[in-house]
């Protein structure tokens, strides 16, 4: 694939990274001044809001502000600080891993699973198993993920006490080793079974719906003409083609992967950056919300590109355009 | 062998255009009917608003505050009962009258930030699809970057800028709702621009308005339609989870701030499990009546969809 | 007289739709000569692809076929999986309407083709496959090296060629083409068919041309045959049918392609008022009798059956009927 194509791609997504940091930047300037809001919380005089309004930029004109405060401290990777003094860019950086090990999990697993099912269930369509998984694929699509913990901690861990409620290791005894792997596993288990049949739901109903598509297309037709089995027309030219939808609607179900990633790590207290996103809001951290939101708008970016090259890659329609 | 004959001239062009659609609508609703999916979805829906218009008459509003259910001395925790068939939460409230009281504010909000974004969606859709060219160009870059924004972030600033309450919640889920249905609507728009009958609508001189007005919009109202059925459901989906989070308003009752109340009075761990089951229940089956009805109205739109 | 490639025997095709069972074909009988071109002419939704896409059982499952086709002899119709597939493009090929979507379009050309070839062949060689590939690529007028590009990179008409190409690949007894031009404009369509006619007659292939476009039918067929509501009408030599037409339906079909430069054809057009039937609506006796021009009182209630007409072939009506009982 060209490297234009890729070269475009990349220039379009730091053109988009520029309006999110533009956009972020009036978000939080203009919408209501933020000394206040900390002044708000922290009981400041009005010398030391001075101060504060003279460290963080805010006494001088908004275009000033941008090219001499704002951009340099983001391009040294600094966010800004938290009331209590915290690198709001470490706290971020450290909590990454958690999150990324639940949530990377359980997307991957959804994928597979969805996309088995939907496969199965579109080239059976009206079979049994298609009426079934079609139903549960919407209720689970429906269900929000954060609900659907709370329903497995009543019956798998309140009740049952199969699982830990909450956390991601036992604090009370720790563990080293092997042991502390299973002691994680065991405390991500219900979470991450939450967000995979949470997130299930739209792999499998995107999936069946291509393939539908896909089958009613005249070179499923012409392909079994050829005498090939019926197993061979599925595998071979049914699901390739019925796969390309899939990598942009996971790309456009990213924001639905973050927000139920922040529910489900709120419901169990799983120390993530979903549970420090809530943390922020109650607290009224703007400067964690702030380097969040750039955070969670980067990774949608990064997202897109990653799929918009997977796509040039694997569609031979815009490989070979 | 007769010849075909002229039209009589006796009914205006405007009355031909509605008979053709309320034909297109009886055809549509043929089709839509055959789906059980899509009557069940209708029916849970609808049964949804009633309960929802009939609030009055279902419970007692009073029910709500916590300050008359202390008066009258209601039961804490209680489980379902004959009394109290959803239970009763941390304050002695019934969760039956929160659950009813609470569709009101789910439904309106959902209803309200829906149309919302399907209006900007629409308006920029429909345009740039007609206009096509350096409108389109900007139009949809504008989208794209709207369709980047992580909603559940901007959530969060603008709870903590604007103030919490529904407001912030309209206002989140009208921004980043509208992107995605604005870029749909485009793709139908710029089909029906295409047609030949829209040159010759401009050949004969109409206006742009009139044409997006008369010609786009009302060949894009499936599309439009089904965007607003799926927004809805992903717009419930949000406020139950902004609610949940603490976003929500402190002096009305939705589905999210009952289950809010719920865990933060620890039901979970103390096994209320009715505070949580029955209000959710509702926000699930809300969500899923609207993601039967999208799905029954593909099946309209997209012949291949349908059981043959 | 050749032995026949293909014979349909009473074939009745009725598919199976929520709203209730549609015949589509209500009893056509068919001999295709081996060598010969055989085309299947009609309006649309008279049954004719339908037909084409029965022959290789290419219907939904839950279509009702009835009736026998043999192919080669043997009924397809009772064949099941191993021995069909090997019958599918091994004796009889297709070739689709709309070639722009009969190509997978993942897949390079070349990969396509050779799909066909080792499904009929398990022990053929990589190296012999692609070389049979570029083979059949040359006989359409394609150079070997496209095998290596991707469908969208082809234009209509090489994509056409492509898919006769493929429908050779396994040395078929007989091709069923389907539409194959319709979609193309017309220059296109003139190459394409030169293309067929030149195969056809050098691989000695046996063809059932379908198409509602009567003027190709009568430049490439030996003989036609008319469908009208799901019945052959009438069937005989390409040559003589619509000059010497003995169904009222042929005749009309005739008269509707004006002659160019005739001036009786230029003012008095001529044509059929009214539609083909719906299925679900089928007129009783003769299906045609609503638009017939000469159907008479005991057309409404009989349905003909096929009587030998003067120039050699076959035709539903029951004014035939008549004049041989008359005779």
């Amino acid at each position: 694939m060209s490297a234009s194509y890729i070269l475009k791609r990349v220039l379009a997504a730091f053109v988009t990274l520029l309006f999110i940091l533009v956009f972020n930047f009036f978000l939080f300037r203009t919408l209501g001044d933020p000394v206040k809001l900390i002044a708000r919380d922290q009981q400041m005089s009005v010398d030391e809001q001075d101060a504060l309004r003279k460290q963080l930029c805010l006494d001088r004109p908004p275009l000033e502000q941008f090219t001499q405060c704002y951009m340099p401290q983001l391009l040294h990777g600094n966010l800004g600080q938290t009331a209590s003094g915290d690198d709001v860019s470490t706290l971020i950086w450290d909590r990454i891993p958690k999150t990324l090990l639940l949530t990377g999990t359980a997307t991957l697993l959804a994928t597979i699973m969805g996309v088995w099912v939907g496969i199965k269930a579109g080239w059976k369509r009206g079979s049994r198993f298609d009426r079934w998984t079609l139903m549960t694929s919407m209720t689970f699509y429906s269900t929000p993920e954060f609900l659907l913990g709370m329903f497995f901690i009543i019956v798998f861990a309140a009740w049952l006490g199969w699982f830990p409620i909450s956390g991601y290791q036992n604090v009370v005894t720790p563990t080293t080793g092997f042991a502390h792997v299973l002691d994680v596993l065991n405390h991500l288990f219900l979470p991450c079974l939450t967000l995979t049949l949470g997130y299930f739901g739209e792999y499998s109903l995107v999936m069946r719906a291509s393939m539908l598509d896909v089958v009613a297309e005249d070179f499923t037709t012409a392909s079994r003409a050829k005498g090939i089995r019926e197993s061979e027309v599925r595998n071979r030219h049914v699901v390739p083609n019925a796969m390309l939808p899939i990598i942009t609607a996971s790309v456009l179900y990213f924001g639905f992967i973050i927000a139920g990633a922040v529910g489900v790590e709120y419901v169990f207290s799983y120390p993530g950056l979903g549970l420090l996103t809530v943390d922020a809001l109650d607290s009224t951290n703007l400067a964690l919300l702030e380097g969040l939101f750039l955070f969670f708008s980067a990774a949608i970016i990064v997202a897109n590109l990653v799929a918009d090259v997977l796509m040039g890659y694997v569609d031979p329609r815009i490989r070979y355009g | 062998m007769s010849a075909v004959s002229a039209p009589t001239g006796e009914r205006s062009a405007r009355q031909i255009a509605w008979s053709r659609r309320l034909r297109a609508g009886k055809a549509s609703w043929a089709i839509y009917r055959t789906s059980g999916i899509g009557l069940a979805g209708l029916a849970i829906i609808v049964a949804f608003v009633v309960i929802a218009l009939l609030a009055p008459l279902l419970a007692n509003k009073s029910g709500t505050l916590i300050t008359y259910v202390a008066e009258q001395h209601q039961p804490h925790n209680a489980p379902p009962s004959l009394a109290y068939p959803f239970g009763t939460d941390h304050f002695g409230r019934s969760v039956l009258t929160q659950v009813i009281w609470g569709a009101r504010v789910s439904l309106l909000v959902g209803a309200i930030a829906t149309l919302g974004a399907l209006l900007i969606g629409s308006a920029i859709g429909l345009s740039a699809g007609f206009f096509g060219g350096r409108v389109d160009g900007i139009l949809m870059r504008l989208t794209d970057w709207f369709m980047v924004i992580p909603w559940l972030g901007l959530a969060l600033v603008l709870a903590a800028i604007m103030g919490k309450g529904l407001v912030s919640i309209i206002t989140v889920i009208v921004i980043t709702s509208w992107a995605f249905p604005a870029r749909v609507i485009r793709a139908q728009s710029w089909a029906v621009s295409s047609r030949p009958f829209v040159e010759r609508a401009r050949a004969i001189g109409s206006r742009d308005s009139h044409i997006i007005a008369t010609h786009i919009l009302p060949n894009s109202m499936p599309i439009i339609f089904t965007q607003m059925v799926i927004t809805g459901a992903s717009a419930i989906y949000t406020e139950s989870l902004l609610s949940f989070l603490g976003m929500g308003d402190p002096n009305s009752v939705s589905w999210g701030t009952t289950l809010e109340d719920a865990f933060n009075q620890g039901a979970l761990t103390a096994g209320h499990w009715w505070q949580i089951v029955f209000p959710g229940m509702c926000i699930i089956l809300a969500i899923l009546a609207l993601t039967m009805i999208g799905y029954a109205f593909d099946q309209v739109l997209n012949p291949r969809l349908r059981d043959r | 007289m050749n032995e026949s490639v293909l014979s349909l025997r009473n074939v009745e095709i009725t598919y199976q739709l929520r709203s209730g069972p549609v015949p589509a074909v209500r009893g056509i009988d068919l001999d295709v000569p081996a060598g010969s071109v055989v085309g299947l002419a009609g309006e649309s939704g008279c049954g004719k692809s339908t037909v084409g896409n029965a022959i290789l059982r290419l219907l939904p499952e839950e279509t009702d076929v009835t009736g026998q086709i043999l192919m080669q002899g043997q009924d397809i119709l009772l064949m099941k999986g191993k021995e069909l597939r090997a019958v599918r493009w091994g004796q009889a090929s297709i070739i689709f309407q709309g070639a722009m979507h009969s190509l997978d379009p993942v897949k390079r050309i070349d990969e396509q083709i050779a799909e066909a070839i080792q499904a009929h062949d398990a022990k053929i060689t990589p190296k012999a496959t692609s070389q049979r590939v570029g083979e059949l690529l040359e006989m359409v007028r394609l150079p070997a090296r496209r095998g290596r590009e991707y469908p969208h990179q082809l234009s209509g008409g090489q994509k056409q060629r492509v898919m006769i190409a493929m429908a050779l690949a396994c040395k078929p007894a007989l091709v069923i083409a389907d539409e194959p031009t319709t979609a193309l404009d017309v220059m296109v369509q003139a190459q394409v068919l030169d293309l067929l006619r030149e195969l056809q007659a050098e691989l000695g292939l046996a063809v059932v041309f379908i198409t509602h476009d009567l003027s190709v039918l009568t430049e490439i067929c030996d003989r036609i045959a008319i469908m009208y509501a799901g019945k052959l009408v009438e069937e005989g030599d390409a040559d003589t049918i619509f000059t010497q037409p003995s169904h009222p339906y042929t005749k009309a079909l005739g008269g509707a392609f004006p002659r160019i430069g005739n001036l009786e054809d230029r003012f008095t057009p001529a044509g059929l008022d009214g539609d083909p039937p719906l299925p679900q609506a089928m007129p009783s006796g003769c299906a045609f009798h609503p638009r017939c021009p000469v159907a008479f009182d005991r057309c409404a209630i009989e349905d003909p059956e096929r009587f030998p007409t003067p120039t050699g072939g076959t035709a539903a009506c029951l004014l035939l009927g008549e004049t041989r009982s008359r005779a």
